[in-house]
């Protein structure tokens, strides 16, 4: 049993960390789209619609991977977490099918409108085509999201005949208030990602001296929209996210925080590695106090530690816990300042001509997705060992007849199949900014498939 | 409120088969009904902007079959748990063959894709098909309301069944057959010229085999499945889904005869609906059968708690005339045949 346990959780872990590579790029470039379209509708300059057409290519490759990736998900609620689907489906499963029902189809039509059908729609119907590629994109996060939340902080349920958790309420079950504040945070680390992506392209094509119109478009939509997401990642939304933290799991406030004993004033960690034996910190750097602040606005508050809760309640998981939320809020403090500094070249028009920004951008563009992971690994070693927190150990979730055997084979077999589906994504992406936004460019361009209107 | 539940999941199964359908069928014939590089960008296009939409009913289906009937939920995906699994492996590399493809003008790149959609395609017609043959002839579930099926065991319809045994491949080549003749007959309508004249000639073909085949996997259904025999002699208003399948490959058969493309498109959609519906009906009120009847999971036993159930049908309804409406949009937006532009490359400039 305890084998099998590991390998559920290696499979469903592998496969949604993949996945969460696409789609945080898909809903962060579909808002800049959006930003591409509206420009070009309002100046009427080609200029803009090249630009689209341009990231609306990468954005085709892009979403292709992250539907492919995302059908495996669906299904392991069911293949893989058969004892929770069947305790729980009753309610998650109702976020689940509105995400397809409500969005999918939505963003499907719309994607193929937007991709083939730009000369048939006209402007305004092709602007709206991107508009409502973002908003199907948009509402499946948070769909997603708020089975997440759920699974968190449980709210609108009651415990039904032989253990199935019913729907009590809706409403309660949709506006979650842990699922407002999460989406928020996870859409703007989904922004922030299509911001840095695009400031990165366009980076490349100002220090390499080539597209240097569109790299001066792509480096100002990234900065401008990418400054103002970082800000608000850490203030209100992040800060929002450690609030219910603490007052819903604080034995997980304490294991991210790396906090052992309860302490008055409990400082903030910067750096220390936590030696979960000896329940201490090796080599702590710390700000004093800064800790009780941030939790309780209060610099002698009181924070609870590991000690004061029994060892069954303990994330099972802490030092990768404790990590995963370093490198999430280390990353975030980093984000700030490089895009502040950037807006503030842009603003003093020094940007596209200052070498070592450009540098910077380009060069960082691994760094939201490593946090955007990050963030995700927080949300859910820390709800360890909680399947649905304070309703279900993820022990018990798993499907009692799948053996661990199987469960291998499958997942070496995803590793397999997505390695190279990486690897495609990789080449693929890389020769579309290699083929630039011109028109001609494309190879396919002059004679790619077609449907006439007849 | 649970067989109203069960009528609109097995509802979004069967658009689902009708629509992911075609474009399966498509790929699992395109290598033969289409030679050139033109012909083959003539068949995805057929199917470009609406293949992902059409993929998107399975998953609808599936989260709508979650809430809906959670135990069915559990046990059906994990005792299916190896099917499943390969399933997914072959939707990734299917949709990978058919959005990569036309990135890279290639000696090597496009036959490799091509091979790839093809027999991806072709593997989960017969998947699907052989999925839908468990299902008719029950699972080894027991009083704990789980099982395994390892892909296969004996062969033989045991207590200890396997995905795969003689019925359930002989539903999957079934399945195959009826699923290339659909996708040929979508072909056959969207595109013109040689490829059009090779699918209608294929699907006239495959028309033989779907015919022998529907008739022996009938036959044979009836004795493996004892419930059908029971519920077509209670209701016998019943016998109009089989009627349906019936009409419906006749009309394939004199439409294709009378060279209107359109009517045999949907007279094969019809006779899929037909099929479909006879096994639904034939099952109920079980929805997952048991190889020992007494386990087997029905509709009152699987079903989610009333209120659940209630306020979904309020926004499923609504999101359905949504989607219904943006399906409609898109088709009618990529009506009429298929043109291969050298010219235009679809952005407007």
């Amino acid at each position: 049993m305890g084998q099998a346990l590991n390998v559920h959780r290696l499979h469903f872990a592998f496969t949604i960390t993949f996945h969460y590579i696409f789609p945080q790029l898909t809903m962060g470039l579909a808002l800049l789209l959006v930003y591409l379209k509206t420009k070009a509708l309002r100046t009427g300059d080609e200029h803009y619609d090249r630009a689209a057409r341009f990231w609306g290519r990468i954005f085709g490759i892009n979403f292709a991977v992250g539907v492919i990736t995302g059908i495996p998900m669906e299904f392991q609620f069911g293949t893989n977490w058969a004892a929770f689907s069947k305790a729980a489906g009753g309610v998650i499963g109702q976020t689940l099918a509105m995400e397809g029902v409500f969005s999918f189809f939505l963003e499907s039509s719309f994607l193929g409108l937007f991709l083939f059908g730009e000369k048939k729609l006209g402007r305004i119907g092709h602007w709206l085509s991107a508009f409502l590629v973002f908003l199907g994109s948009w509402l499946s996060g948070y769909f997603i999201v708020a089975t997440d939340a759920w699974m968190q902080h449980p709210t609108g349920y009651r415990l039904g005949a032989n253990g199935a958790i019913e729907l009590a309420s809706f409403w309660d079950l949709l506006l979650n208030k842990w699922a407002l504040w999460q989406y928020a945070h996870t859409m703007l680390g989904a922004v922030q990602t299509g911001c840095f992506v695009m400031a990165a392209v366009g980076a490349f094509y100002l220090l390499t001296k080539r597209d240097e119109i569109y790299g001066r478009t792509f480096v100002k939509a990234g900065v401008l929209v990418g400054a103002i997401a970082a800000l608000l990642q850490l203030f209100p939304t992040g800060d929002m996210q450690g609030k219910l933290v603490a007052n819903h799991q604080p034995v997980t406030l304490a294991a991210m925080e790396g906090l052992f004993e309860s302490q008055k004033g409990a400082p903030l960690v910067i750096l220390g590695q936590p030696d979960v034996e000896k329940r201490k910190l090796d080599n702590p750097l710390e700000i004093p106090n800064m800790l009780s602040f941030l939790t309780y606005r209060q610099w002698r508050a009181d924070v609870k530690g590991l000690s004061d809760f029994p060892q069954t309640e303990w994330p099972d998981q802490i030092p990768l816990l404790y990590y995963s939320y370093h490198v999430m809020v280390g990353l975030g403090t980093i984000f700030i300042a490089v895009m502040v500094v950037a807006a503030l070249l842009l603003w003093r028009g020094r940007l596209y001509d200052s070498r070592w920004m450009l540098w910077t951008l380009m060069l960082c563009v691994p760094l939201p997705y490593i946090a955007n992971t990050a963030g995700w690994m927080t949300a859910e070693l820390g709800r360890q060992p909680w399947l649905i927190h304070g309703l279900m150990r993820t022990a018990q979730g798993i499907s009692p007849r799948v053996a661990a055997g199987n469960a291998w084979f499958t997942l070496i077999g995803f590793m397999g199949l997505y390695t190279v589906v990486g690897i495609l994504w990789l080449f693929l992406f890389y020769r579309e900014i290699e083929l630039g936004p011109e028109p001609g460019a494309h190879p396919r361009d002059d004679d790619a498939a077609v449907l006439a209107a007849d | 409120m649970g067989t109203i539940w069960f009528c609109l999941v097995a509802f979004m199964i069967a658009v689902y088969v009708l629509l992911d359908g075609f474009d399966l069928g498509a790929g699992a014939i395109h290598l033969w009904v289409a030679k050139t590089d033109e012909e083959r960008r003539q068949v995805l296009a057929s199917i470009g902007p609406v293949w992902d939409g059409n993929e998107v009913w399975l998953i609808a289906a599936g989260g709508t079959m979650y809430f809906a009937f959670p135990a069915l939920y559990a046990s059906g995906f994990s005792g299916f748990y190896l099917p499943l699994m390969i399933v997914l492996w072959l939707l990734i590399l299917r949709g990978a063959s058919i959005e990569f493809r036309n990135h890279i003008k290639s000696a090597v790149w496009d036959p490799l894709w091509d091979f790839l959609f093809c027999a991806s395609s072709l593997l989960l017609a017969v998947f699907f098909g052989a999925a839908l043959g468990n299902v008719v002839r029950g699972v080894p579930l027991d009083a704990s309301g789980y099982f395994f099926e390892p892909l296969w065991t004996n062969f033989r319809l045991g207590e200890e069944t396997g995905i795969l045994d003689w019925y359930t491949i002989l539903v999957g080549v079934l399945a195959l057959l009826a699923l290339a003749m659909h996708g040929a007959l979508w072909v056959h309508m969207k595109t013109s010229g040689a490829v059009s004249s090779r699918a209608g000639r294929l699907a006239a073909q495959a028309w033989w085999g779907v015919v022998v085949l529907t008739a022996l996997v009938t036959v044979v259904t009836f004795r493996v499945q004892a419930q059908l025999k029971e519920n077509f002699a209670t209701w016998t208003g019943g016998f109009l889904f089989p009627l349906l399948a019936v009409a419906g490959i006749a009309g394939v058969f004199f439409e294709l005869r009378w060279h209107k493309e359109r009517k045999a498109f949907l007279a094969s959609c019809a006779y899929l609906t037909g099929m479909l519906t006879s096994v639904v009906f034939g099952v109920y009120p079980m929805v997952l059968p048991a190889r020992n009847t007494v386990y087997s999971l029905t509709v009152r036993t699987a079903r989610a708690g009333e209120y659940g159930l209630k306020i979904g049908l309020l926004w499923w309804v609504i999101g359905m005339i949504l989607a219904a409406g943006y399906s409609t949009y898109v088709y009618r937006s990529f009506a009429g045949k298929v043109v291969v532009d050298k010219d235009s490359h679809g952005y407007g400039d």
